[in-house]
């Protein structure tokens, strides 16, 4: 197997606020392998935009990484000086953002905008970096991009803005490409169309993909590898196919089930997860999802490890331990006992 | 654009019409009869009431108004009762050494306003913010006259470096003597310009630096130093101009008490003077030509905000 | 308004080393304005023998032209300063509210009205009418603190009323109209409460500008006029001697800084603690 990407190990964030410590990312780890297209998926507040801004080294004060260590081809991403940032960003890591109406300065025409970052990362003159800008915004499907490049951001529709967004983000043709909820803020419509924009431009490139989102369908469209994650922690990673149809993780397994299928025809009833996310403030010492989870039994107090099960598919959840699962056979009640008790 | 700009003068003819009505009442209700002024002690009453017909007086004061709005369309502000000049002539004869002090102040103000409001904003809460925010606090809390005498007594008196008051030195007639003359009531005005600006472009700044587009461009290489001065700074700068608008109006009544206290042959010193001779038509005249410099100023600053501004919509 | 709100500003005034010098400021000056009195000299006692003395034990500020003790009269001209900075603020913040409110909350012609109005008398140049106004009234406190306050409504004024036209829409005072509560009521009742965090920060920020007002007004020979000191006329008075004694110059306008920066400060930290989302985040 070759060396991945971009590995992740335990990689730990907390933001210290008036509060106390707010640990938002609390020893994630994960890998993205050339060309692949990976989707992170959790609530708000679940540490997935935390990670995001530590890959990009964008985390700042109150926020601080404390731990772990970020690998991008080769090089280690702790511990970079500011200028060595700032060659990476917008370079060869590129970032999608949610909100395409607030992403651009308002009172800046668009291709000043995209040739600032192309000027600045390929040294081109000015000449160049504009024709570069036109065929960006022609490759993401901006017709007339000649006229389009003197009008300024509020011209644009938010889809649109988000298409120049993402031609800005790979005009310097980055080897990663971060998209964090590019399709929250649009229209149903307008989102499969991004989405089929990302696919379509992946297709003939070796850029990797990571795409952040709360929206399983989402991921369901374009991922090919899947990490969920929940209360600053990794759940479950694994395949697509092993997340949508074999989840061994009872967090997965509710996010599907809140999923709507359209599929089929008949609309079955959502089937949200109960409860709220963990206060990380002072995060439970067991397993984050306990106090929402069906299954919780006593063992939960404690934090699990994360178990294999099967190639490239791993779950922290006490469920899969074979102890515990033996046990269970044995006591069928214990299950959920934790729960109901809290009740 | 076009539009903006019909509606906005016409929504200046009214303005200018009743704040004329407004300076006429003003003086309308003045106690002492002007008529006096021009009474010598061996004039009959009925020279006196010819004079008052002359004027005009004797008529229903809306005759009064129609008629002093007639002159005064034709550039006619009246006659001082003091030196018996024509009122115009005497404001645009003093224009000069205000505009050339307040031009000059706010000048300097907008220039050095921008950098430190930036500085300040960009490292909020740290010593340059801290600094630079204290002092704008003093700018906007000191009574200018006494700093002016402070520094007068530093700097002419102590220090012997520059002249305590005036424009000119009498026989000396150089570019150098009144810039000397201007350093003093130059930076005291400055000063206090500028503490209004820094106030508002640090906060502007720190409104900005929290958008959204900012935290983008650091993804995408920026640095805050290129942020700041390639992305923030216009947006701070359009503020300004709305800014230098309501300057505008200070330009001929905001330096009353500092070119009083350096004597400085401006207008706001013939202002002064106006009011404690009780010169009504020159009172009327500075208060007229100060109110429409500020609807002219606000104007101006609001259409050139427009253009500025890509924001609104040039095409209507 | 409620209980948080008002801890909010608490914390915030404890937190900054700025606000808690402020306040002290505020508090020494005003308790030595009420209990002037009890200074051991007379501020108008004359003795021609010992005028223009420097500051010294005896006398902290000195002595001035008529070797009347400097101190004692910084104390009573600071009661002056501060009686009329703070009625003028009285008198602007409840024009201001009152103009602001009924525009806001009634609009129609009569915010258009209003609103002409404000435009009108903001396009006139005010300290020059303040000046005339002072020549045509008789100069006296009273009269003062009328002119200070009939100039200076007018930013309150805009404030209150863009705050008014956003509390108007909320579900509270909407569900009181449903219910056929009265207009003023309603003002009373729900809007006025609301509205009291932008009224005090205006109010606080006008007692400075007031007191700056009447300094200026003063200095220039236009405001309280002799035998009542303030801190303006004393300046205006020191003017004369800035040569043999500056020091007449430096005590009053010291004090009348140190009152402003005092207000000016205070007005910001309470803005800050009544909207948190302004400040710190």
């Amino acid at each position: 197997m070759t060396e991945p990407l971009l590995s992740v190990k335990d990689l730990k964030v907390s933001f210290y606020t008036r509060a106390g410590e707010n640990q938002a990312v609390r020893g994630v780890s994960l890998h993205i392998d050339e060309g692949e297209t990976v989707g992170i998926v959790g609530e708000s507040g679940s540490g997935k935009s935390v990670t995001a801004k530590a890959i990009m080294g964008l985390i700042s004060p109150p926020g601080q990484i404390i731990g772990g260590e970020i690998d991008f081809a080769g090089q280690s991403l702790v511990g970079l000086t500011e200028r060595e940032w700032r060659r990476l960003r917008g370079n060869r890591i590129a970032m999608v953002f949610q909100d395409p109406m607030t992403s651009l300065n308002p009172v800046k025409k668009i291709g000043d905008q995209m040739t600032e970052v192309i000027r600045r990362h390929r040294g081109l003159a000015k000449e160049a970096a504009r024709k570069e800008a036109i065929e960006m915004l022609r490759r993401v499907g901006i017709t007339r991009p000649e006229q389009r490049l003197d009008q300024y951001p509020h011209e644009f529709s938010g889809g649109m803005r988000q298409r120049v967004m993402i031609a800005m983000a790979l005009s310097c043709q980055p080897e990663l490409l971060i998209a964090d909820e590019p399709t929250t803020a649009l229209d149903v419509t307008i989102q499969a169309q991004i989405l089929d924009l990302l696919k379509q431009l992946k297709a003939n490139s070796r850029m990797s993909i990571v795409l952040i989102t709360h929206d399983l369908g989402v991921v369901a469209q374009v991922c090919s590898r899947v990490v969920v994650m929940y209360g600053g922690m990794v759940m479950e990673e694994g395949t697509a196919e092993d997340i949508f149809y074999r989840p061994k993780h009872p967090y997965t397994q509710g996010l599907l089930r809140s999923l709507p299928k359209r599929q089929g025809g008949t609309r079955e009833r959502l089937v949200p997860i109960e409860g709220t996310p963990p206060d990380l403030l002072d995060p439970p010492q067991g397993c984050p999802f306990r106090d929402r989870c069906p299954h919780a039994m006593p063992k939960c107090a404690e934090l699990p490890p994360h178990f294999e099960v099967g190639p490239g598919h791993r779950a922290l959840c006490w469920l899969n331990d074979e102890g515990v699962q033996a046990q269970l056979r044995r006591e069928p009640e214990l299950e959920g006992s934790a729960a109901h008790d809290r009740e | 654009m076009r539009q903006l700009i019909a509606r906005r003068l016409l929504q200046t003819i009214p303005l200018l019409f009743f704040v004329s009505i407004v300076c006429f009442a003003l003086i309308k209700m003045a106690p002492g009869d002007p008529v006096l002024s021009f009474v010598t002690p061996n004039m009959h009453a009925e020279d006196i009431e010819r004079i008052r017909h002359n004027l005009g007086l004797d008529k229903p004061a809306y005759v009064q108004y129609f008629l002093w709005l007639k002159e005064l369309v034709q550039g006619n502000l009246g006659y001082s009762l003091v030196n018996h000049q024509p009122v115009l002539d005497q404001i645009l004869d003093r224009l000069p050494a205000t505009a050339g002090l307040m031009g000059s102040a706010i000048a300097l103000a907008v220039l050095l306003a921008i950098p430190l409001g930036l500085v300040a904003g960009a490292n909020r809460s740290r010593w340059p913010d801290k600094l630079i925010n204290f002092i704008s606090y003093i700018g906007i809390s000191v009574p200018l006259f006494w700093l002016a005498i402070l520094l007068i007594y530093l700097f002419a008196i102590e220090l012997h470096w520059l002249p305590i008051m005036g424009m000119r030195t009498i026989g000396v007639n150089s570019a150098l003597d009144v810039l000397k003359h201007g350093i003093l009531p130059c930076a005291v005005l400055a000063f206090s310009f500028l503490s209004v600006y820094v106030r508002y472009i640090r906060s502007s700044t720190i409104g900005q630096l929290k958008e959204d587009y900012v935290q983008i461009q650091y993804a995408f290489g920026s640095s805050k130093r290129l942020v700041l001065f390639r992305h923030v700074l216009k947006h701070v700068l359009l503020p300004i101009i709305t800014l230098l608008g309501i300057s505008m109006a200070e330009l001929v009544t905001g330096a009353i008490v500092t070119e009083t206290v350096f004597s400085w042959p401006g207008i706001g010193s013939l202002g002064m003077t106006a009011v404690r001779g009780m010169d009504y038509p020159l009172i009327m005249g500075i208060t007229l030509f100060s109110a429409v410099l500020l609807i002219v100023g606000n104007l101006l600053a609001d259409i050139l905000y427009g253009f500025a501004d890509p924001r609104i919509n040039k095409a209507r | 308004m409620n209980r948080t709100r008002w801890r909010n500003v608490g914390n915030e005034l404890l937190a900054n080393k700025m606000g808690i010098a402020a306040v002290a400021v505020l508090l020494i000056l005003t308790l030595g304005a009420i209990f002037a009195f009890l200074s051991p000299h007379d501020p108008n006692e004359l003795d021609v023998m010992r005028k223009l003395k420097p500051p010294g034990a005896d006398h902290w500020f000195g002595t001035d032209d008529y070797g009347r003790d400097y101190f004692a009269r910084a104390l009573y001209g600071g009661r002056v300063s501060l009686m009329v900075g703070f009625s003028a603020m009285i008198l602007a913040t409840a024009l201001g509210t009152l103009v602001g409110v009924v525009s806001g909350y009634f609009g129609g012609w009569v915010d258009n009205l209003l609103m002409r109005l404000l435009e009108i008398i903001m396009s006139i140049p005010s300290f020059l009418v303040m000046l005339l106004l002072s020549v045509f009234l008789k100069p006296g406190v009273g009269n003062v603190v009328v002119i200070i306050g009939l100039l200076m409504w007018m930013n309150l004024a805009r404030i209150v009323r863009a705050e008014t036209l956003a509390i108007k829409e909320r579900e509270y005072v909407l569900y009181a109209k449903a219910s056929g509560q009265g207009a003023f009521g309603i003002i009373g009742k729900h809007i006025l409460p609301s509205l009291l965090p932008v009224i005090i920060v205006g109010a606080t920020n006008n007692i400075g500008s007031a007191i700056l007002m009447e300094s200026s007004l003063s200095f220039l020979g236009f405001g309280v006029q002799a035998p009542n000191a303030t801190w303006g006329s004393m300046l205006n008075s020191a003017q004369g001697y800035i040569v043999n004694a500056p020091y007449l110059a430096l005590f009053p306008g010291a004090l009348i800084l140190l009152t402003v920066l005092s207000f000016n400060i205070l007005g910001d930290i309470l803005r800050v603690g009544f909207e948190p989302k302004l400040g710190k985040r």
